[in-house]
């Protein structure tokens, strides 16, 4: 590990920051009643002027859950939620949706500015579009023009379900299908927005897209939906961010996240969560239950998850990768730091069904306060995965000893043709390695920052060079009060 | 007759053309070299020789003391007394050297038809062997190759070769890693092996082996062709002026 | 927890009838202790593969079998020849069908420093000393299957070793299991081994059926080491091909104390070999390695939980096994390391050589760590044998079935050369290079 100045200096000028996505949006929001009945269904629904077979699949979905029961098998201690305190819509007011983004409301793109997300094109990372969901629906999508001219489309999925019918119905729940599990049936009954991409055969997308949830309304859960389709020979890399306002109750947040990867494409997803994590006693914080599946169906075809997790105050979470054309490839590449009283169960599932599928799974876990941080992954190898490879190496780090790190791996081997190959490390930070940082002249929390970057470094380095800087910052927020 | 006979030898590696073309005659009691810049497909030209699995002929022939090679199985091949030295020898853990090299001897007599040695027999006879390659009882007794440094498996490689007792001897690579007293070592093993009976195959990318195991042949060896054939002199001659005479190949 | 479904099991109704007729059966601890343990498992049934401890381990066919109590009287003049493993000058003691057989043991020339009685005959002559004997720890685990066998309590070892003795005779534990013709019978032998400060012993078990045929073993053993106490523990799973084996060992390791346990499989439909080890006093070590050996329709389960639950203790796992056929394995391997518990080393690796197209392999390795003072690592790996591996020793003139051989008994070499008593090494080597061989004559009569 090699502490560049630079890296010293981005992480010295964050050591004095809190959760700094904290405030409040004052704006006038169009609610839903409270509570979650068909009749709520029903009304999203109609607010969306959606087609009856989306209708009549929520509604199968939202009865299908009726019968589901809240999955215990994760290492987290959930206070039981309450489904009918809650708001299932929200949306800020405005008039017939914005034509353009100099019709979106001020104060929402002074949101976004806070946010860092300035959404005004000009000034916005050069080369990523943006879609902006706020509370329960997209407010904003930028470079769409841009993207239209390559036949790539980004959208929010309501425009979609009125502009693409034909590709959402296609491939909606057609990877996580409605009867999933009882997170992913709730988001199927009451998703309100989210973004849809379509990329054509053979293009590769000229930039990033990137999609940013803000949860701004109190007691309102945020259940968007994203499906993005690679058609064949295509690539994208799609970044995915996320805040919260700080408040005292726990907000949910259940999404679900499609990925359809045609023959010879190539799906980067890229995410930095950092929902509002809760204050250092446990109180309040975002509730992160999301279904996160992509199913690489074309030969050749690869997908790629990179996260970095240092949000929530809860984590239920497990991208995964169906490896079902030949040659296919699937790659989870995840940081998860909790602190305080934060919990995660996070990790992945490779099912490999197809010849020479090959996936790799790199996982770091840091733990500090009384955090727990859990890596659960299941790899499974079909009978019919002739020469499939799999490279699994889960590294725990724990700061402070009212911590805990677990790692939870199945392993599931049907064909003597593959290879499959766990490791996992469990560690701390050395006094060794802390003093020799300190002596250089690094603070205690510096050198944590610094070391624990350095831990991670094999995962940062698959973000995107503009996340990369943001999520090397957060690290050094998230482990705040960590030490001494 | 040549003791070894490639004729208009063509292979692929999952599918791909590497070797495209190769005629090579060894008589006994003779040493040829090759060499050849990185990506030629001298390591092939070896794995082919050898049997590996995946190295797939798909044209040509190779005799071996008038036998069809290419008809036999990989042991079958080293029982006809065939030797090849790995460039990368592999580590098996759990299996001592010893047991290793006596159930390989024991294959080998039992193939031609002779007696198998036991234990004491077997140890006094390996010793015998090990004993100039600088080889002792503690490296007999650990797992192939495992834990060996870069020169002690080649070493261990030689004295697989000295115990095995081969008509041909292939050599890929086997200066790789040395240093130059290694280097010195080795090749006395090898040279110590020379009789009228048999015969070496060197493969090697540096002249500097030669200096100590002098070939009688010499071939260049580029992008799957063997496109010169010379004499010793011809090794010196490539050290002096390299592989990029040859063209684009040399490049890697 | 998710329900546990298969509750009509015949041996829970058959209690009612066979209580009276287990030794003690008035005395008052041990029925409240039997009434417990039947009632926690008619609540609960055999577990489903639901409960996540049996996950991959399905005892459908268990069920299927019935299984009732064993009959009291098993004819079985002498042990099958050559089952049991040949340990030249141990001390013998032999179980038949979970019950003790003193005619068949050595209890007459027990070492110096060893006790060793029936728990039957205990429960009979000195029901109070026993109680103590047989209380559980603190923390041990129960399960469905430990609470079927506290119900049907009946028999077992109880095997003492003084303080500060210095055993170099290994206590050799033979159970035959002898089927009946024509019904399924079930037996739950508990057995106790209390290794007393700073002891040193070594126990050897050794499994085996006396005939072809169906039976059910679910054993038992509680194990005690004292402060700075050593113990072997070694055990060859050897049951006849249509038998099922379920065994659970529950032991706790004192400061300073030092458990070496290691279990080879080869026999039985289905086996699951289950060790829980607390580790309760700091500078303590355990060591639990093992082998597996499946052919045919073989299941075999190694389910470890390993608790470190003081400072400054080691503990490191080897599994290997090979699996042809349509042979199942499973691993479940669990390392928690507790608050307190820092400076914690544990090691843990499983690989599995899958030697056919059928054979399939779970493994599920888990670390559970809430102490940050620690070095925790796991492994698995799960793949054929190595193709350059194989090509080596062929270029060396080893024909490839000869090669084949040598290559999986050098990989579970690795396992069994993790038993520190070199002697116990060797005579394992010799039962695994004998299943080698033994299937290699099978492969070359099937060719022929």
């Amino acid at each position: 590990m090699v502490a560049t100045p630079e890296t010293i200096e981005q992480l010295r000028s964050v050591t004095d920051e809190k959760y700094k996505y904290g405030f409040v949006t004052d704006i006038e929001a169009d609610v839903a009643p409270k509570g979650l009945n068909e009749d709520i269904v029903r009304f999203i629904s109609a607010k969306k002027s959606e087609p009856d077979w989306l209708l009549e699949w929520r509604l199968k979905a939202y009865r299908a859950w009726l019968d589901m029961d809240s999955p215990d098998w994760a290492k987290l201690k959930i206070d039981p939620i309450d489904y009918q305190d809650a708001y299932y819509y929200s949306a800020p007011k405005i008039k017939d949706g914005p034509k353009s983004l100099d019709e979106v409301d001020p104060k929402l793109l002074e949101t976004y500015d806070k946010l860092g997300i300035p959404l005004k094109e000009q000034e916005w990372l050069a080369g990523v579009a943006v879609d902006a969901v706020f509370d329960s629906v997209s407010v904003a999508t930028t470079y769409k023009e841009r993207l239209e001219q390559e036949g790539i489309i980004f959208c929010s999925i309501s425009e979609a379900i009125q502009n693409h019918p034909e590709l959402v119905r296609k491939y909606l729940g057609s990877v996580v299908p409605y009867t999933d599990n009882f997170f992913a049936t709730l988001n199927s009954a009451v998703f309100t927005d989210g973004s849809f991409v379509y990329i054509p055969k053979g293009v590769r997308s000229p930039m990033e897209l990137s999609t940013y949830f803000r949860i701004n309304a109190q007691n309102t859960g945020q259940f968007e939906r994203t499906l993005i389709i690679a058609d064949e020979g295509s690539y994208v890399s799609y970044l995915e961010g996320c805040t919260a306002p700080q408040r005292d109750e726990n907000q949910l947040h259940a999404a679900v996240v499609e990925l359809v990867a045609l023959d010879d494409s190539e799906i980067k997803y890229s995410t930095v969560k950092n929902w509002y994590p809760g204050d250092e006693n446990g109180v309040g914080g975002i509730y992160n239950f999301v279904t996160k599946r992509a199913a690489c169906r074309g030969r050749n075809s690869k997908v790629s998850w990179t996260q970095v997790e240092t949000g929530s105050a809860i984590t239920w979470k497990y991208p995964s990768c169906i490896l079902q054309g030949d040659n296919s490839v699937g790659e989870f590449y995840s940081v998860a730091i909790t602190n305080n009283c934060q919990q995660a169960d996070t990790g992945t599932k490779m099912i490999h069904l197809g010849r020479n599928t090959r996936s790799t799974i790199i996982s770091k876990g840091i733990s500090a306060g009384r955090a727990d941080n859990t890596y659960r992954g299941l790899v499974r190898i079909q009978p019919k995965a002739e020469s499939a490879r799999n490279y699994t190496q889960c590294d725990s780090l724990l700061i402070g000893d009212r911590c805990g790190a677990h790692t939870v791996p199945y392993i599931e081997s049907r064909n003597p043709s593959a290879t499959v190959e766990h490791e996992a490390t469990t560690a701390r930070i050395s006094e060794d390695q802390l003093f020799y940082c300190c002596q250089r002249g690094l603070s205690e929390e510096e050198a944590v920052s610094l070391i624990v970057n350095g831990f991670c470094r094999e995962v940062m380095q698959h973000l995107p060079m503009e996340f990369a800087v943001e999520a090397q910052k957060l690290v050094g927020i998230s482990l705040e009060g960590s030490v001494g | 007759m040549a003791l070894l006979e490639i004729r208009n030898l063509h292979a692929t590696v999952d599918g791909k053309p590497i070797l495209k073309g190769i005629d090579l005659s060894i008589g006994k009691g003779e040493v040829h070299a090759i060499m050849g810049p990185n990506g030629a497909g001298k390591s092939t030209l070896s794995y082919v020789i050898a049997g590996r699995e995946g190295y797939e002929v798909t044209d040509g022939r190779i005799l071996f003391d008038g036998e069809d090679l290419l008809e036999l199985e990989p042991d079958e091949r080293a029982c006809a007394g065939l030797f090849l030295a790995f460039q990368y020898p592999v580590e098996i853990p759990g299996v001592t050297n010893t047991t290793f090299l006596k159930t390989a001897l024991n294959a080998q007599r039992k193939g031609r038809g002779e007696g198998e040695l036991d234990a004491m027999q077997f140890l006094k006879f390996v010793r015998e062997k090990a004993k100039p390659l600088g080889i002792g009882d503690d490296m007999l007794k650990r797992a192939v190759n495992v834990g060996f440094s870069g020169g002690e498996k080649k070493r261990n490689e030689v004295l697989q070769m000295a115990v095995l007792e081969p008509k041909l001897a292939v050599l890929d690579e086997t200066d790789s890693g040395l240093d130059i007293d290694a280097l010195k070592i080795v090749a006395d093993g090898v040279n110590a092996m020379r009789r009228p009976d048999n015969a070496t195959l060197v493969i090697t990318h540096y002249q500097r082996l030669l200096d100590h195991i002098v070939p009688d042949r010499v071939h260049v060896l580029a992008d799957g062709r063997i496109i010169k054939s010379g004499g010793k002199e011809l090794a010196l001659d490539l050290e002096a002026k390299g592989y990029a005479q040859f063209g684009g190949a040399a490049a890697a | 927890m998710a329900k546990e479904t298969m509750t009509d099991f015949p041996l829970a109704a058959a209690f009612d009838e066979a209580a009276p007729r287990l030794p003690g059966s008035d005395v008052a601890w041990l029925d409240a202790l039997r009434a417990q343990g039947i009632s926690t498992f008619r609540a609960h049934g055999l577990p489903s593969r639901k409960v996540e401890a049996w996950r991959y381990t399905n005892l459908n066919a268990l069920a299927r079998a019935g299984f009732a109590a064993a009959e009291v009287d098993v004819k079985l003049a002498a042990l099958p020849d050559g089952a049991a493993l040949a340990l030249d000058d141990a001390c013998s003691i032999v179980l038949v069908n979970g019950r003790l057989r003193p005619d068949l043991s050595d209890l007459d020339r027990l070492p110096d420093g060893v006790s060793a009685e029936g728990l039957g005959d205990l429960l009979r002559r000195a029901p109070s000393r026993a109680e103590s004997l047989i209380a559980p720890a603190p923390n041990a685990s129960a399960g469905a299957l430990a609470a079927l066998n506290d119900a049907f309590l009946e028999d077992g070892l109880i095997l003492q070793i003084e303080a500060g003795a210095k055993v170099d005779v290994p206590i050799h534990l033979v159970a035959v299991g002898v089927p009946v013709p024509g019904k399924a019978i079930a037996f739950h032998p508990r057995n106790l081994i209390v290794a007393a400060a700073g002891s040193h012993a070594t126990f050897v078990e050794s499994h085996i059926g006396a005939a072809q045929g169906s039976y059910f073993s679910n054993g038992l053993t509680d194990v005690r080491i004292g402060r700075g106490a050593m113990l072997t523990h070694a055990k060859f799973q050897d049951e006849s091909a249509a038998a099922f084996h379920v065994a659970l060992v529950r032991a706790s390791i004192g400061e300073d104390a030092s458990y070496d346990s290691f279990v080879l499989h080869r026999g039985a439909e289905l086996a699951r070999h289950e060790v829980h080890a607390a580790i309760d006093g700091s500078g303590a070590e355990c060591r639990l390695n093992g082998a597996y050996l499946g052919t045919g329709q073989q299941h075999i389960d190694n389910t470890t939980v390993i608790e470190h639950r003081a400072p400054g203790s080691r503990s490191s796992e080897v599994f290997k096994g090979v699996l042809a056929d349509r042979a199942h394995g499973v691993f479940q391997g669990r390392i928690v390391v507790h608050r307190d518990a820092q400076q914690t080393d544990g090691n843990q690796l499983n690989k599995t050589l899958l030697l056919s197209r059928n054979a399939e392999m779970d493994t599920k390795p888990e670390l559970e760590i809430y102490a940050d003072d620690v070095k925790c690592s796991h492994g698995a790996t799960v793949g054929e044998l190595s193709e350059m591996e194989l090509f080596y020793l062929r270029a060396r003139g080893i024909d490839e079935a000869t090669a084949r051989d040598i290559l999986v008994s050098a990989f579970l070499s690795e396992a069994v050369s993790e038993l520190r008593d070199e002697t116990l090494a060797s005579i394992f080597a010799e039962r695994i290079t004998g299943w080698v061989d033994a299937r290699h004559a099978d492969d070359a009569e099937k060719a022929a």
